[in-house]
């Protein structure tokens, strides 16, 4: 008998969360409303912010901060953090830096010069590398998930350091005689007149999307954030979806590494640096919950979006770089304000 | 501090708990109860687990707020709004779960939040003789300098203690003080208390160890369900009467379903031990063998501590045992992990439903599916219309009472929140259940749907394996009652065992005379 109670009722109850009042409606589009605020304020205060061209220009900088923050919700849904994601940046871009400059065997007396593709994918395969690297202290060497990520900062970046001797590849464009032409597609083609990095930003959003909503993965992911211990008991494999999620991360922050670094066309040891900050926020501001479980692709792009638009936007208007840092933090105080006030105290 | 600010006579009431209810969102803990306690004289708390023994303590000593009701003391009515502010009125608790820092020393430990002040810090010297004079008090050799992880846990409670008694409080209330403490440190305690209550200091006691509890009372209040059931004097009372209103009459909770045939053996353990699990010296589960049929089921009875839980997480996959064999239909699964013991199907129903039974974040529905969205998903996609229909078939089964899959997990009711967690272990098929204390915290009609579930998926075929920490409890749906003493089988009984029987084979009333 509860049966059929329960079935009929939830309708009217769906209908009933449909109706929401203004004030709900507004914290929950929350982030995408302060992302309409900023545009309109932006645009009434310069002519120059409400164009195509600089729609397109700023959306290739959220780009960058973008990936990392899909990476970094995948981490934060789990219930961790991945602070080491602006260093596997800029390692993946000074590694793609190195093997687009040739990779000299001397025992053979051959310089290699691997092809665009190679290096992309084995850049991918460093990002995944370095994430497992996090994963596999994390979840099985039970090192807290902010220390180990800290150490991995400060070896990667100091790894990308060693590698350049602290200086920057210059010259990525290659040459067509040896065949490895292209690394500059990423960061400057548009296809359909949006740049390739907006569309990379696009695919693996899409992706992300689809692995949390539609896959077994995703429902791990969310439990073992929610509740690790009731995962486990349910037979969640938490240790292997903690080491994926890590990997996962660490392949969006070397493919952001490679869109960085072709946008530049030159691949410095110091690329990225705090850039896993700006990740993190924009997580927050998409009204994920930092204890994990709560969060949602769309969320973390706006967030992505408005910390984008907000300070490119401050640029185009001419406001000191150090107001722009301001700026930042206090909205970031305020989406974790909101969030805290949405999640209750488990803050 | 304020026992001498407060004369007045021997055993008038001092404080006072007046219709106290307290509710934890759809759980009752409380409904309704008052409570006295007299003034030099100790009263006694008696009821099983989750009778809301502790809940009442917590209230009245101000850790906890109820939702209704009043306190009063020395006849006047007040709320108090911490801890610290009970603790100035003269009330102080001795929690059963210790809440001692072990990184920190005893005597630090004792004074935490009330360091002795000079001028230029902290008088360590003198808070160091106060604490020598009260180990010497509690005749325990401690150094006021050791770490308290550093000492056994009997030890660890005297700290607790001690540190309760140096508050010189007029009412001290103690939950569980004796749980580590060896025979001889309760005679200790005992005088202390007597010297306690001669000097004016009301104690409230409560403990498992009913004879011992005995010894010590002028008063006996007996808890069951959130509500007051009993109240008496010592010296019109004897084990029995406590026993009976602690247990209560029986509500219906079932029988052994009969009309079925009770297949092969389903789940087989052989000489099994558990290390125990914080790294002690001792295995909580000590070399145990028991087998389950298909189509029955076995009751686990025993006190807290007795390697219930331990040994079900063993079974399970949760805990590596150290030695012994488990075999689920013939098939060795010793050391399994629990998604391997899941997909063989063994299941476990964890006790702490909170912590290790619901993901909060997440609606009723994909709570009910986390355990079979692998076996529902395809390749790389999961089905929706299947899972749909699992949730569906799971609510309509365990008859959960939500507005459907979408419901948020902290709209259910306790015994919603149970049968969740039941029909989502349910929901994979399983040919053996273990379920830890699947009663706890939910009210009689959930308890009675729980066990009518159980008994109807025995009938199919299922082999249960629950335990109960309410000897009530065992003398409903189980085949056969197996007692837990120190992780190892003190006792097996039919389903016309007695609750007295089942109760003295677990060393919780050892009735002698």
């Amino acid at each position: 008998m509860s049966v059929t109670t329960s079935v009929e009722t939830s309708k009217p109850n769906a209908k009933g969360k449909r109706k929401k009042s203004l004030v709900e409606l507004l914290f929950e589009g929350r982030a995408f409303f302060a992302l309409i605020a900023i545009v309109i304020v932006f645009s009434s205060m310069s002519p120059n912010y409400f164009t195509i061209n600089n729609f397109l220009i700023m959306s290739s900088h959220v780009a960058i901060f973008g990936l990392l923050a899909i990476g970094m919700l995948l981490v934060i849904l789990n219930g961790g953090i991945d602070l080491s994601v602006g260093s596997t940046l800029g390692l993946a871009g000074v590694v793609a830096g190195f093997l687009m400059q040739g990779v000299t065997l001397p025992q053979f007396g051959v310089i290699l010069y691997p092809p665009v593709w190679v290096v992309v994918v084995l850049t991918c395969l460093l990002g995944a590398v370095v994430g497992a690297v996090n994963g596999v202290l994390i979840a099985y060497l039970r090192v807290p998930a902010f220390v180990a990520t800290l150490g991995v900062l400060y070896v990667a970046r100091g790894i990308a350091l060693l590698m350049t001797n602290g200086l920057t590849y210059n010259n990525l464009g290659g040459r067509p005689e040896l065949g490895n032409t292209g690394f500059d597609w990423l960061g400057f083609n548009r296809l359909a007149g949006l740049p390739i990095g907006v569309l990379v930003l696009a695919v693996f959003a899409i992706a992300c999307g689809i692995l949390l909503s539609r896959t077994a993965f995703g429902r791990w992911l969310y439990s073992s954030g929610g509740n690790e211990h009731a995962a486990e008991l349910s037979g969640v494999p938490v240790k292997r979806v903690k080491i994926i999620v890590y990997m996962l991360s660490g392949v969006c922050a070397a493919v952001a590494g490679l869109v960085l670094s072709s946008q530049l066309t030159s691949a410095g040891p110091t690329a990225g640096t705090t850039y896993e900050l700006t990740a993190i926020a924009a997580v927050v501001i998409g009204g994920a919950a930092l204890t994990g479980g709560r969060g949602t692709v769309i969320g973390t792009l706006l967030g992505a979006f408005v910390i984008g638009f907000l300070s490119d936007g401050l640029v185009i208007i001419g406001v000191s770089a150090y107001w722009q840092t301001v700026f930042t933090g206090a909205v970031i105080v305020m989406a974790v304000l909101l969030n805290s006030i949405k999640y209750g105290r488990r803050w | 501090m304020s026992n001498d600010q407060s004369p007045g006579k021997i055993g008038e009431v001092v404080l006072a708990a007046r219709n106290i209810a307290k509710s934890y969102g759809n759980i009752h803990a409380l409904k309704g109860v008052n409570f006295d306690i007299h003034r030099g004289q100790v009263t006694t708390l008696f009821g099983e687990n989750g009778a809301g023994k502790s809940t009442l303590m917590k209230i009245l000593s101000g850790v906890v707020r109820p939702t209704s009701g009043e306190i009063v003391l020395d006849g006047k009515p007040i709320t108090f709004s911490s801890s610290t502010e009970a603790r100035e009125h003269g009330i102080s608790i001795i929690h059963q779960e210790l809440s001692l820092a072990p990184n920190m020393n005893v005597r630090d430990n004792i004074f935490m939040g009330r360091e002795i002040r000079t001028a230029t810090g902290v008088d360590f010297a003198e808070e160091e003789r106060q604490t020598q004079a009260l180990m010497a008090e509690l005749e325990e050799d401690i150094d006021p300098l050791t770490l308290v992880e550093d000492l056994r846990l009997g030890q660890q409670q005297i700290v607790e203690i001690a540190r309760a008694l140096s508050v010189n409080s007029r009412i001290l209330i103690m939950d569980e003080p004796t749980s580590a403490l060896s025979a001889s440190e309760v005679e200790v305690l005992f005088k202390v208390i007597r010297d306690l209550t001669s000097k004016g200091v009301s104690i409230v006691y409560i403990s498992h160890h009913l004879e011992e509890a005995l010894q010590i009372t002028n008063h006996a209040v007996v808890l069951r369900d959130g509500t007051m059931t009993a109240y008496a004097e010592r010296k019109n009372i004897n084990l029995e009467w406590i026993v009976r209103h602690m247990v209560g009459e029986n509500f219906d909770l079932g029988s052994p379903p009969t009309d079925h045939t009770i297949g092969s053996v389903a789940l087989s353990i052989e000489g099994l031990s558990v290390p125990d699990p914080s790294g002690a010296d001792y295995n909580v589960v000590d070399n145990l063998s028991l087998s389950v049929r298909e189509g029955e089921i076995v009751c686990i009875y025993g006190l807290m501590g007795a390697g219930r839980t331990e040994l079900l997480e063993a079974v399970a996959g949760r805990l590596s045992p150290s030695s012994g064999k488990v075999t689920l239909r013939g098939q060795n699964v010793t050391g399994k992990s629990i998604a391997e013991c899941i997909r063989n199907g063994l299941v476990l129903v964890p006790e702490d439903r909170q912590r290790d039974g619901l993901v909060q974040t997440m609606t009723v529905g994909r709570n009910l599916s986390l355990a079979s969205i692998g076996a529902i998903t395809r390749v790389f996609f999961t089905s929706f219309t299947k899972e749909a229909q699992l949730v569906g078939d799971a609510i309509q089964r365990v008859h959960i009472k939500s507005d459907g899959g979408g419901a948020a997990i902290g709209s259910l009711s306790g015994g919603n929140q149970q049968k969740v967690v039941i029909g989502k272990m349910l929901a994979t098929d399983p040919e053996v259940i273990l379920l830890d204390e699947p009663s706890r915290g939910i009210d009689i009609g959930a308890k009675a749907e729980v066990f009518k579930l159980l008994a109807e998926r025995a009938k199919r075929g299922l082999a249960v394996i629950y335990t109960t920490s309410e000897v009530g409890e065992c003398l409903s749906i189980a085949h056969r009652i197996i007692v837990m003493r120190r992780g190892r089988i003190s006792a097996e009984f039919g389903p016309d065992a007695t609750k007295e029987q089942i109760m003295a084979a677990s060393g919780e009333a050892v009735v002698t005379h």
